[in-house]
């Protein structure tokens, strides 16, 4: 037995000791593995890049069982789906690790980047490896939005749309950069398999390029120092003082630091695997027929912010926001290290950049938090889908009753809510009364205004008046109704007009 | 491919001293081979150069098409399906497909039939996003799903995000059926290409040209008021 265990020791010897006399890597990879860390970087707070680097690891292997299944053509796309969904072994939990792994490196991908951004370790000699980062974040979106293109659904479909939608606008060159965009003049086969050959060659093919890049450099370069107030990087002196500061307390990376990353990288795969087998996986919805129009289409979670930004900037900003925004925005991350290479790296002499962060996220997770509402959009079944309060008919003259008919049987009820029931995109109605005189009602409802689109059309004068006396009664209890002031004085004058016939000569 | 030896250079013979015209004939070796070298640099750019001419046009075909080349004539049926005075869907197949286009090789648009043979046929997709536009009979309201835009019966803009009215199809009944022009998925740029004038504030052309148009074909008209 002791024989036998000893022979295979030293067969499994031979075989290392002949493969490293051809490979010559065992040496440059322990040296990498144990490259001289900080010791106080060795903690928590840097766990997050080989955290990104180990979920890429899981998107390409799922990614690739995807792929053993999933047909990239328009007309079976949705049906593999299905097919995995319901058919395929498992196929359901592997689609679902895959789309979690993807919400998930995104989430990971931007902690990172925050972390990276409020611990300086950006500035030199690192400005490099934080401009790689910003085009992998880049690269890693373009995973996410040619992804959600992949699961070939309604959402799918009208996402292409609004793409192509945005890129028509750029001058001149739109018509054709969305032929180019499309393969074609409609979104077909021709869209997918474009998507498809991006998802699954193009960006992976760079992205994995650069993260070696990025990984290289940050071997090359060592890990970045835990930074101290008043601790200043200066060109001149950085490299020799990071050089004392891993000779003097250095701890081989290999084991002291990369326990902690080894740890929290299987906590995050768990939690993928967790929410995969909790939430399942993400659609499809519907089937990408574009005769089928009883939809709402709505981006993934990642952009979400940017479909309400779109719902909220006024149209003559629009096309220029949506192009020169972007720039803008990429090339001051990009930069950023090379303006502010160098100086205090700590967060606490740094508040112009902590406030940035706070003001950045909270203004993300409001957009998110929007989309995910999305009060702009008609509710198009409220019209026909909630009934008016019973409250609102109460005591109610047989006019004002015939006035709520009207506003549900005009479909007013898409855009306005009523008992809390109803879309948001004007005002609720329930104390309507007590914000606008009469004529303000009428005048709004029959000529449009803001928002709001003219009725004047649509509804017959003995409708407009049923609607308005109905509308005329929507108030808070003990509270009065509107009036217009100059009113009373009409009233008092010689010359009295009955309000009612003044109604009916309306246009 | 192997390099002549240039005459008088011999190759030396191995164990002799290295001599001085050795290492002179060695110098002039390595910048004939830097020499070809760089050649070689000059030839593989030449050959990329040529490469790149199928690359890029297999890449960029799709952009040189202009947009109305792949619009055809196509039938929405016959004008009775529309009765007049309302606004209706109709499907379609569009004129450029593939097999593998599938589902997606549908369309649909909304017919308003105003009276007679006067149509309008409007895009389903919204003119800020391109997302499908619904039609409320009671409201007369086409509205969006996406972003709250909203259009009067006529397809002019009425409210929300969108900058203009809706994409309209031009339209002609041949015998008894209502054509549009279609192919192209509409939006802000290919709807441009494929259409001279803006739809929606379009002046009826007075001149006879137009007049003399087949006889079967009823030209649209917007002369309807706005
Ligand atoms: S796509 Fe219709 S309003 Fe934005």
């Amino acid at each position: 037995m002791a024989s036998l265990k000893k022979r295979t020791t030293s067969a499994a010897g031979k075989t290392y000791t002949w493969l490293d006399r051809r490979l010559g890597l065992a040496k440059p990879l322990t040296e990498a593995a144990q490259h001289p860390t900080p010791a106080r970087s060795a903690s928590w707070w840097y766990v997050f890049g080989s955290a990104a680097t180990v979920l890429l690891g899981l998107q390409v292997v799922t990614g690739i069982l995807l792929a053993l299944t999933y047909s990239p053509s328009a007309g079976e796309a949705w049906s593999s789906l299905q097919f995995l969904n319901h058919n395929v072994t498992l196929g359901w939990l592997l689609r679902a690790i895959h789309g979690w792994g993807s919400d998930f490196m995104i989430a990971i991908v931007l902690i990172h980047m925050v972390q990276v951004f409020l611990f300086g370790a950006y500035k030199f000699p690192r400005e490099l490896t934080w401009i790689i980062g910003v085009f992998l974040l880049l690269l890693t979106l373009g995973m996410a939005f040619t992804g959600q293109v992949l699961r070939f659904d309604q959402d799918a479909y009208w996402g292409l749309g609004i793409g192509a939608s945005i890129v028509s606008r750029i001058p001149w060159l739109g018509g054709p950069l969305v032929h180019m965009m499309l393969g074609g003049p409609i979104i077909g086969g021709q869209t997918l398999s474009r998507f498809f050959a991006l998802h699954v060659f193009v960006i992976p093919g760079i992205l994995l390029a650069l993260v070696g890049l990025h990984v290289w450099m940050v071997l090359r370069l060592g890990i970045n120092e835990w930074p101290m107030p008043g601790r200043i990087v200066s060109k001149a002196n950085y490299e020799h003082e990071y050089h004392q500061l891993t000779e003097e307390n250095g701890v081989p990376f290999v084991p002291d630091a990369a326990w902690k990353d080894a740890v929290f990288a299987a906590a995050i795969m768990l939690s993928v695997l967790a929410c995969a087998l909790y939430f399942g996986p993400f659609g499809p919805t519907g089937q990408p027929d574009p005769t089928i129009i009883q939809t709402a289409p709505k981006p993934d979670f990642a952009f979400l912010w940017i479909y309400a930004v779109l719902a909220y900037l006024p149209p003559s900003l629009e096309t220029p926001m949506l192009f020169i925004a972007p720039v803008v925005i990429i090339g001051c991350m990009l930069l950023l290290p090379l303006v502010a290479g160098e100086g205090e790296k700590h967060w606490k002499r740094r508040p112009v950049a902590v406030l940035m962060v706070g003001v950045i996220a909270v203004t993300l997770a409001i957009f998110t938090q929007l989309g995910t509402y999305t009060p702009w959009s008609p509710i198009m079944e409220a019209w026909s889908g909630e009934a008016v309060p019973v409250a609102y008919l109460q005591h109610r003259s047989p006019l004002e009753r015939q006035g709520a008919l009207v506003l549900q049987n005009k479909q007013c009820r898409n855009c306005h809510a009523l008992g809390g029931a109803g879309g948001m995109r004007g005002p609720a109605l329930d104390s309507i009364a007590t914000r606008m005189t009469e004529d303000q009602i009428i005048r709004q409802v029959l000529q449009g205004g803001g928002n709001m689109p003219a009725y004047g059309k649509a509804l017959s004068p003995a409708e407009t008046r049923a609607l308005v006396s109905f509308l005329m009664t929507l108030r808070e209890k003990n509270l009065a109704p509107a009036v217009d002031a100059s009113r009373s004085l009409t009233h008092a004058g010689a010359m009295r007009v009955p309000a009612e016939s003044n109604l009916l000569r309306m246009p | 491919m192997s390099t002549p030896h240039e005459p008088g250079v011999q190759p030396q013979p191995e164990g002799t001293n290295v001599s001085t015209t050795a290492s002179a004939a060695k110098d002039a070796l390595h910048t004939r081979r830097a020499f070809l070298f760089k050649l070689s640099l000059y030839l593989n750019g030449a050959v990329g150069a040529v490469l790149a001419v199928p690359i890029l046009g297999y890449l960029l075909g799709p952009a040189f098409k202009k947009s109305a080349s792949y619009n055809s004539w196509v039938s929405l049926g016959p004008i009775g399906n529309f009765p007049e005075g309302e606004t209706r869907l109709a499907d379609y197949r569009n004129p450029v497909t593939m097999v593998s286009d599938g589902a997606t090789g549908n369309a649909a648009c909304w017919v308003r039939r105003i009276d007679g043979k006067k149509f309008q046929v409007f895009a389903i997709n919204c003119a800020h996003l391109g997302c499908p536009v619904r039609w409320f009979e009671q409201s007369r309201l086409f509205l969006c799903p996406c972003h709250g835009g909203a259009y009067y019966e006529d397809g002019s803009r009425a409210s929300g995000p969108p900058e203009r009215g809706l994409f309209e199809y031009e339209y002609k009944i041949a015998g008894d059926n209502l054509m549009i022009q279609a192919g192209a998925m509409p939006t802000l740029a290919t709807e441009a290409c494929n259409k001279k004038p803006k739809p929606l504030t379009q002046i009826e052309s007075a001149s006879p040209a137009a007049s003399t148009q087949e006889a079967q074909v009823e030209e649209r008209s917007s002369s309807w008021p706005a």
